[in-house]
């Protein structure tokens, strides 16, 4: 068997939950929250790392999950969109600001653009207009020319 | 009873639909898991232009998992060819098998396949094919493929020329000799692609009771059934094409691309699921791309600034196949528009489609308006540059003017400008651009050795192609119509089935204000259904900015259809005659008598239920309706922008852009905006940004990923004013023209302006797209160093 097939053991805290799973030493982070974990909110949208639309928080800080390999992971704790409001949950001051500003169309980049916003809200508390369109550059839209992205996370730092 | 009247349209709502995107519980082809489902993976040519000489396939089909290896041989004869769709009077058109069978014509050409149990089977396989090739020269550019000695790529397509297509109106040549002078400019419009975050995929399902389903992010749902069962060869009633959630269309993903033939057909073979997914750099060369021109253009003008005429010499790159909708794309799409919003009585065009060792070209965002309205504004505005007049006054002086319309351009008849007021556009832009103060300061800042720039355009175009009959004369072979299905259920709620295909465009909500105003019925109560061929009872889908003028109003007319059954079915419960019976806020009444008025769920609950209708009426409360307009909308704008440049880094900053859109009626002009936003980010993504490159000397594609293909990100492009001014239009009942289109038609010529108006003391005139760092700093040198433009 070649090294990429060798399977390894793997446990993360995913949303919360703990799980442990056999992967292959060449899968991706991304591929094992999409096809072992069917959380399918995390999209791939690009094989060189440049979109983002695979974007989740990696023990707290927004990871492009198709950087990291699956056995990287092991230990880590992983939030994807699924669980920024868990069933039954209000939706986060983010999703609710992307709905209020018409912020997405198509949505497929739109759960990644959603973890880089928290994060640039959590590494930066008042970013100023620059600020945000610098802090959400690592994620492509293809659909809204970022502007109501740019304005759902400005009203969130006016509200301080 | 204190009824309102509930208004919908013309309101901001926010979208219905936001929330499962919003939460990750989007549904999108790669979504959908199936058991047992087998992923399929192309082996695709590294040669822009070879001979197949050998397709060993013995290791691939050897490796773990494989179920099938195939190369283009053993698929002769099974399916295909693949055949456009729309094909011009006079195109000669090539051959093209689904798999390459002894020729490859482009970088990305589908040579053989593998199907395995997991896509990292189907990967590994795919690089074990050994593919024995004898490399041909292969031609890139238009203008070279056109050559005496160009290599060839068809044998029935001489000169590599598929169709030539000419327009004249007046007289070019009189206008030519009563000129005072005769303006040249040649002008690129660059290769594009057009980047839908989600890229094609295809699950082809064979359901036990012999129905195909396939999963595909369509544009066109009921236009692929067709496609698909002709040229796979299942009968269309057994075939089912189910588009679920899409990330963005732009016109990529209505075309016919082999993948969505290869499954269908694989799936029934093996009796199995299959799945095909394609990665970005896989999309690069697989997924049409876009523009691809090079026009030739000559105005003929009086030294006051009076255009009498227009010649344009259009070569438009189809890459090395026709695809879909290709042969229309260069010629009727964008020299039928080349005149823009200008009275130019004299006009001579002639467009030819030619095919090159690339990957087909196709539809995006504008398809052929941009462009033409790259023509006739790099036109005018080369003329004012060259006149030394005012880039808003040469305008003003040959808008068509609001009396004019309906418009018929040089006095053609393929074209008509339905309505518009482009005075109101301009007058409403420039106030809302502050132009006189921003060109003073341009002015004064210029003096400081601080290069400002200021960009006008304006456009105008033709949205959702119609009437059915009239798309006969030019080869479209599909109708010009749109259905919708209101079905009204026994509470009175309403489950809208539409033909149109929403990719992000917020159906759910637009089409549901159409609904919910007609039928008086709360919007909470509307359901929208598309992108099922087994629910949806036909279509067209979403294309050519059509879905409101064309799906809206299909809508519209079907919701008066319901509440004219309602009412007779009302006036069978109040014992009226249905003539005396007036339907408002919900309420059916009988004006100027004290019968109780009924409300729309109980006349729904009674055509159900049936005991009292009157004689004659069927039950049930279902309407469904084809509608084919009497004509195609013309949305027309004036942007502008105001750009810094600085000379010795070749960098453009953007400072302001301003969008006033005339788009008739506005459904909800918070979506619209929306609109606005992307389609002026995607202009100015191709003005400054974006291009295919390909080697000119093998044919490589150079912008394979994108790590090379320039998409702008959020601190690229700036905030846009958008504005709107509503001139309804006449050939619809709710006045709506096409939006989706405007601002990547707008854009480029408009920042191209302000660019260049910001270079103009360099003496600068022209420079072609995309307006790089690189590209100005070189114009900028050359100017000063002597060299000029």
């Amino acid at each position: 068997m070649a090294e990429a097939e060798k399977r390894h053991p793997v446990t993360i805290e995913i949303n919360g939950t703990r799980r442990t799973f056999e992967v292959e030493s060449r899968k991706l982070l991304v591929h094992l929250i999409r096809d072992d974990l069917g959380l399918t909110g995390t999209h791939i949208g690009c094989d060189t790392s440049q979109c983002g639309a695979c974007t989740v928080e990696v023990d707290g800080l927004a990871t492009k999950s198709c950087t990291v390999l699956a056995v990287m992971a092991d230990g880590a704790s992983i939030t994807t969109i699924e669980g920024v409001s868990p069933a039954g949950s209000a939706l986060d001051p983010v999703q609710t600001a992307f709905h209020e500003h018409h912020a997405l169309q198509c949505g497929f980049c739109t759960p990644g653009m959603i973890m880089s916003a928290r994060q640039l809200l959590r590494a930066h508390p008042d970013p100023g207009h620059d600020d945000i369109r610098h802090g959400i550059a690592g994620n492509i839209c293809r659909c809204t020319g970022y502007q109501n992205i740019v304005r759902a996370i400005e009203s969130l730092v006016a509200k301080g | 009873m204190n009824a309102t009247v509930l208004h919908y349209i013309g309101k901001p709502l926010k979208r219905r639909e936001d929330f499962k995107f919003l939460t990750g519980k989007g549904r999108y082809v790669d979504d959908i898991k199936l058991p047992g489902v087998l992923h399929m993976a192309i082996a695709r040519s590294p040669h822009a232009h070879a001979i197949i000489r050998n397709v060993d396939l013995g290791a691939a089909k050897a490796a773990p998992g494989v179920r099938l290896a195939l190369a283009g041989r053993d698929l002769e004869g099974k399916i295909g060819p693949i055949v456009p769709n729309w094909i011009m009077p006079g195109t000669k058109v090539p051959f093209r098998p689904v798999v390459a069978i002894d020729r490859v014509r482009f970088v990305g050409e589908c040579v053989a396949l593998v199907v395995a149990e997991t896509l990292a089977q189907a990967y590994d396989a795919v690089g074990l094919i050994d593919v024995d090739y004898e490399v041909l020269p292969a031609v890139v550019d238009e203008e070279a493929a056109i050559a005496a000695d160009a290599p060839q790529l068809h044998d029935n397509v001489p000169g590599n020329i598929t169709t030539i297509y000419k327009v004249r109106g007046g007289d070019y040549a009189k206008a030519a000799v009563d000129a005072d002078q005769v303006v040249k400019l040649r002008v690129v419009n660059n290769r594009l692609i057009p980047t839908c975050m989600e890229t094609r995929s295809v699950v082809a399902h064979p359901d036990p009771d012999g129905t195909l389903t396939v999963y595909m992010p369509s544009q066109v749902p009921h236009m692929h059934r067709r496609w698909i069962a002709e040229t796979v060869g299942i009968p269309e009633h057994l075939l089912r094409v189910v588009a679920p959630d899409i990330g963005g269309g732009f016109g990529a993903k209505m075309h016919l691309y082999p993948e969505e033939l290869l499954c269908p057909h694989l799936a029934r073979e093996l009796g199995a699921p299959v799945k095909w997914w394609e990665s970005r750099s896989e999309s690069h060369q697989s997924t049409s791309h876009g523009r691809a021109h090079t026009e030739n253009i000559e105005v003929a003008i009086k030294n006051d600034g009076t255009i009498l005429g227009l010649k344009v010499e259009t070569l438009g790159n189809v890459g090395a196949y026709l695809s879909n909708m290709a042969s229309g794309g260069p010629t009727v799409n964008t020299v039928n528009f080349g005149t823009g919003n200008y009275r130019i009585a004299n006009y001579e065009a002639t467009s030819r489609v030619v095919v090159t060792n690339t990957v087909p070209v196709d539809a995006y965002r504008g398809y052929g308006r941009p462009e033409g309205a790259y023509i006739a504004e790099r036109a005018i505005d080369v003329v004012a540059r060259h006149l030394n007049l005012d880039q808003v006054e040469i305008r003003r002086k040959n808008f068509i003017q609001p009396a004019d319309f309906p418009y018929r351009p040089y006095g053609g008849m393929a074209v008509i400008y339905d309505s518009g007021n482009y005075q109101g556009l301009l007058d409403k832009a420039l106030a809302a651009f502050n132009y006189d103060a921003r060109r003073n300061e341009r002015e004064t800042l210029r003096r400081n050795g601080i290069y400002r720039g200021i960009g006008v355009a304006a456009y105008t175009h033709m949205c959702g192609m119609a009437p059915s009959r009239r798309l006969a004369s030019i080869g479209f072979d599909r109708g010009g119509w749109e259905s919708a299905r209101v079905a009204i259920d026994s509470s009175g709620r309403a489950t809208v089935y539409s033909g149109s295909m929403s990719q992000g465009h917020g159906h759910v909500t637009s089409l549901s204000q159409i609904a919910a105003d007609v039928l008086q019925i709360p919007i909470e109560n509307i359901d929208v259904i598309q992108g099922d061929t087994r629910q949806v009872q036909a279509g067209h889908g979403t294309f050519n900015s059509r879905s409101m003028a064309v799906g809206g109003s299909s809508l519209h007319v079907c919701s008066q259809r319901i509440i004219a059954k309602a009412k007779k079915i009302a006036a069978g419960m109040l014992e009226v005659d249905e003539r005396d019976v007036t339907y408002a806020a919900g309420q059916f009444s009988v004006p100027g008598t004290d019968i109780a008025p009924l409300t729309f769920g109980k006349v729904a609950r009674m055509a159900y239920v049936g005991h009292k209708l009157p004689d004659g009426v069927a039950p049930g409360l279902d309407e469904t309706e084809f509608y084919d307009p009497i004509g195609m909308s013309a949305p027309s704008g004036v942007h502008l922008a105001y750009v810094e440049v600085d000379p010795e880094t070749g960098i453009v900053d953007i400072i302001d852009y301003v969008a006033v859109d005339d788009v008739g009626t506005l459904i909800n002009p918070l979506l619209a905006a929306g609109q606005i936003h992307g389609g002026v980010v995607q202009g100015i993504a191709q003005a400054l940004y974006e291009e295919v490159s390909y080697d000119p000397d093998n044919g490589q594609l150079l912008t394979g990923s994108l790590l090379d293909y320039a998409v702008p990100r959020a601190e690229h492009v700036p905030d846009i004013t958008s504005l709107f001014q509503e001139t309804p239009s006449p050939t619809n009942p709710i006045g709506v023209k096409g939006i989706g289109e405007s601002g990547s038609i707008a854009a480029p010529p408009c920042m191209v302006h302000a660019v260049l108006d910001a270079l103009s003391p360099f003496g600068i005139r022209h420079l072609d797209m995309p307006l790089t760092p690189p590209r100005i700093w070189a114009a900028v040198q050359n100017a000063r160093n002597g060299a000029g433009q």
